[in-house]
């Protein structure tokens, strides 16, 4: 886990065991305490605490003018952060799922995204949206969507989604100090544990992955960096969030010597990382969630096709939800699990 | 299913709103229902918005037909800041004629003017202190002229010159003046509706005293994030002042595509709990007056308010639209709130602070300040008149700081350019 700010030399941050919740809940709390301009708003996430949890006790300790409530209206919630930016404040504001960001496009794509460049740098939209994304859940249509792709289409928006409590943690203090507009897609099966895809065995939690150990103070992941979850030979699979663990355990189940990487970040895009690794590996895999075409998998697969050409061994394979909206009963038909990822697994490695 | 039969009732029919005077058409103003200036009643700033009915659907004038100023809205303004205020309008005028018969010389490529509506933005302007953040649309460069902005500058923005600050990336009119509290304006009709709630939120919560004020056209409150806006800044009591200029024409819908059969925008207020006031937009000293009232409840704590600035697009809606295909051509001199420059020149002779012949000379005067800006634009160039920003400049800003990824980009057009040699590939 790269990109560790704050581990200074000879001192041992403070750590506890936490939750993706318990994470984003302290990077909030981390910041607000270090920036008076540091406000949280959305749909139910004051006095609650959130519908997830991820606001729980802010609002009690910071009060009520940098932890509210707000009308349920998405494009009322982003326009007004964005007004709130330009005053000179960083606000983080929550869309409840990603699945309802769409009435807030207006202004994510036209204003807050272009914000500076329209304004040659005179205004900026220093936000950070928070929204959970993501199936496996039976959420059905509205509570299960991954619709980054989306945004990583817009120019001006940086996309970034943790795999890890750590991460969370980390990349959302980064989100929040960094000056442009970041979408921050909490993968919300992997809120209270990680999930290796098979639905039909009990439940883990973070208490035992290394991911869930999270210093309980400052500390930042910097936006754009990969983190190789897994070095390997033999074939490399691109992925973030929940299926960085479908994918993890896939691999362990089937031997295969495949080298993980989490992107982490979206855009801006870790090439070097990705690139030196294909180059590595001869081979490549992409999974994600998001419905396939036009998916974000579709840049992933046509950067690696023009920077890796002469070292592939094999097609690249995409591993995605299927051009369907997301299904309810029929969810872990649509959900890219273990059979396709271990089905396009042994595609891949037939030749080799 | 209710238990009756249908077999008599009459077929259901959509009522399509139409304006009443199409091109060709005699222009009739009789029935229109001016109420007289002075009339209005003047309520304390902390009244509660329910109280605002009358005044949502009445309209506050202060200038009445001989240039008096009556009633209790009169600001009472002096004679000194009714000639400043006036001068901006005549100025924003002289601009606004320069620079429409500059795009049609080829000079640019856009232009949109605001005649007939000087008022709405310089009285504003006026009325708001200097701090104050003001979130335009595209119609309220009076804004920037009565608050001091360089005639260049902004010319140099609707040239996309050497001197346009915003690096040509914006088209022109698409302001950004941050010095001059003014925000940058978009393309996307009442995107700045909630920002400037946002802004007058911020302002509230770290205990600030400066205020916000929003412009949208009686068009676009048809856009969600009015709706979005309104409820926010009633919610939080937002310090903000929200004005709609009902200039009758969006484009080449009348008002009444955007609700105006139906009821007034100001009375939209009404149902949100904001305090909504209707006021002649072409009369300087009750939109002066309107905005001072608002800015002071906003001061005060006790809310927002919504502005209807009744008025008249006296124009084109810009360089790319001819509106004698949709209305008539006489409606404009017919308007019956007449031309806000002439009501304020014939108020201060009333005063007798003013003359005919001072006015003519201002015009003159005005004339000669915009002609000479132009020619100080110009020698920055005009649009037609090839690229004025390096090429690479075109990746800038897009984020703080530029990923690899547009360093590419911009790496593989210079390359490009080079390789094509075309003379103007220059970095």
């Amino acid at each position: 886990m790269g990109g560790e700010e704050a581990m200074t030399a000879g001192t041992q941050p403070e750590t506890a065991r936490m939750t993706m919740i318990q994470a984003i809940n302290s990077a909030l709390d981390v910041v607000m305490a270090r920036d008076p301009d540091v406000l949280v708003m959305g749909e139910d996430v004051g006095y609650f605490g959130g519908v997830f949890r991820a606001t729980a006790g802010l609002q009690a300790k910071y009060g009520k003018t940098r932890v509210f409530d707000t009308p349920i209206t998405e494009t009322g919630i982003i326009g007004v952060a964005i007004g709130m930016g330009a005053y000179g404040l960083r606000p983080v504001p929550e869309i409840q799922f990603a699945d309802y960001i769409y009435p807030a496009l207006d202004q994510l794509v036209s204003e807050a995204a272009r914000l500076r460049y329209r304004s040659a740098g005179e205004f900026t939209a220093p936000i950070t949206v928070r929204s959970p994304f993501g199936g496996g859940i039976f959420g059905g249509q509205t509570h299960s969507q991954s619709p980054e792709g989306i945004f990583t289409h817009v120019s001006g928006i940086k996309t970034v989604i943790p795999s890890t409590p750590y991460d969370a943690k980390g990349l959302l203090i980064a989100a929040i100090e960094d000056n442009d507009p970041v979408l921050f897609f909490e993968p919300k099966r992997i809120y209270n544990g990680p999930f290796n895809g098979h639905w039909d065995r009990p439940a883990s939690n973070w208490s035992q992955h290394p991911g869930g150990a999270v210093p309980t103070g400052y500390y930042k992941v910097e936006l754009g960096k990969a983190a190789v979850v897994r070095e390997g030979e033999g074939v490399t699979v691109l992925c973030y969030g929940t299926m960085v663990h479908v994918v993890a355990n896939t691999v362990a189940d089937m031997g295969v010597d495949a080298e993980i990487i989490d992107l982490r970040t979206l855009v801006p895009l870790d090439i070097d990382t990705i690139e030196a690794s294909v180059k590595k590996t001869g081979r490549c895999m992409i999974v994600h969630e998001a419905t396939r075409t036009g998916g974000y998998g579709a840049e992933l697969s046509a950067l690696v096709q023009e920077r890796c050409f002469y070292h592939l061994e094999a097609p690249i394979e995409r591993v995605t939800g299927f051009d369907t909206p997301y299904p309810h009963s029929l969810e872990w038909a649509y959900f890219p699990g273990p059979v396709r990822i271990g089905q396009a697994l042994k595609k891949i490695m037939k030749d080799a | 299913m209710a238990g009756h039969s249908r077999a008599n009732l009459p077929p259901l029919s959509l009522h399509v709103p139409e304006p009443r005077f199409r091109p060709g058409d005699a222009v009739d103003f009789n029935g229109f229902d001016v109420p007289p200036a002075g009339a209005a009643r003047r309520p304390d700033t902390g009244d509660a918005p329910a109280d605002f009915h009358e005044l949502s659907y009445g309209l506050v004038r202060v200038l009445d037909d001989e240039g008096h100023a009556v009633g209790p809205w009169d600001p009472k303004l002096s004679p000194d800041l009714l000639r400043r205020m006036l001068r901006s309008m005549v100025l924003l005028r002289a601009f606004d004629e320069r620079m429409f018969r500059a795009q049609r010389q080829g000079k640019t490529s856009f232009y949109m003017k605001a005649r007939g509506e000087e008022a709405v933005a310089v009285a504003a302007a006026y009325a708001l202190d200097a701090d104050d953040m003001c979130f335009p649309s595209y119609r309220q460069q009076g804004l920037l002229i009565a608050r001091g902005c360089s005639l260049v500058d902004m010319m140099n923005q609707i040239y996309s010159n050497t001197g346009d600050k915003l690096g040509g990336k914006q088209l022109p009119i698409m302001y950004s003046e941050k010095r001059f509290g003014f925000f940058s304006i978009s393309g996307n009709l009442t995107t700045q509706y909630p920002q400037a709630v946002g802004w007058a939120m911020a302002s509230a919560a770290k205990g600030d005293n400066r205020i916000a004020a929003v412009w949208c056209g009686e068009g676009s409150t048809a856009e969600g994030d009015f709706h979005s806006a309104c409820t926010f800044a009633a919610v939080y009591r937002a310090p903000v002042i929200m004005n709609v200029v009902n200039n009758q024409w969006a484009i080449s819908s009348f008002s009444g595509f955007a609700g105006a059969e139906a009821t007034t925008f100001a009375a939209r207020a009404i149902g949100y709990g904001i305090a909504g006031l209707r006021v002649d937009g072409n009369d300087a000293l009750a939109v002066y007056a309107a905005t001072m009232w608002a800015a002071e409840r906003a001061r005060l704590n006790q809310g927002s308010t919504l502005i209807e600035l009744f008025t008249y697009r006296a124009e084109g809606h810009s360089t790319s639209d001819d509106p004698t295909q949709y209305r008539s051509a006489e409606e404009s001199g017919a308007w019956p709130l007449g031309d806000p420059v002439v009501r304020l020149k014939d108020h201060l002779i009333a005063l007798g602070e003013w003359s005919e012949e001072q006015h003519a000379e201002q015009d003159k005067a005005c004339a000669e300040e915009v002609r000479a800006a132009q020619k100080a634009a110009e020698a920055n160039g005009i649009l037609g008149h090839g690229l004025h920003q390096p090429l690479d400049s075109l990746f800038d800003g897009v984020f703080e700081e530029m990923p690899w990824h547009l360093q590419e980009q911009r790496q593989q057009m210079l390359d490009e350019e080079e390789a094509s040699g075309r003379p103007w590939a220059r970095k």
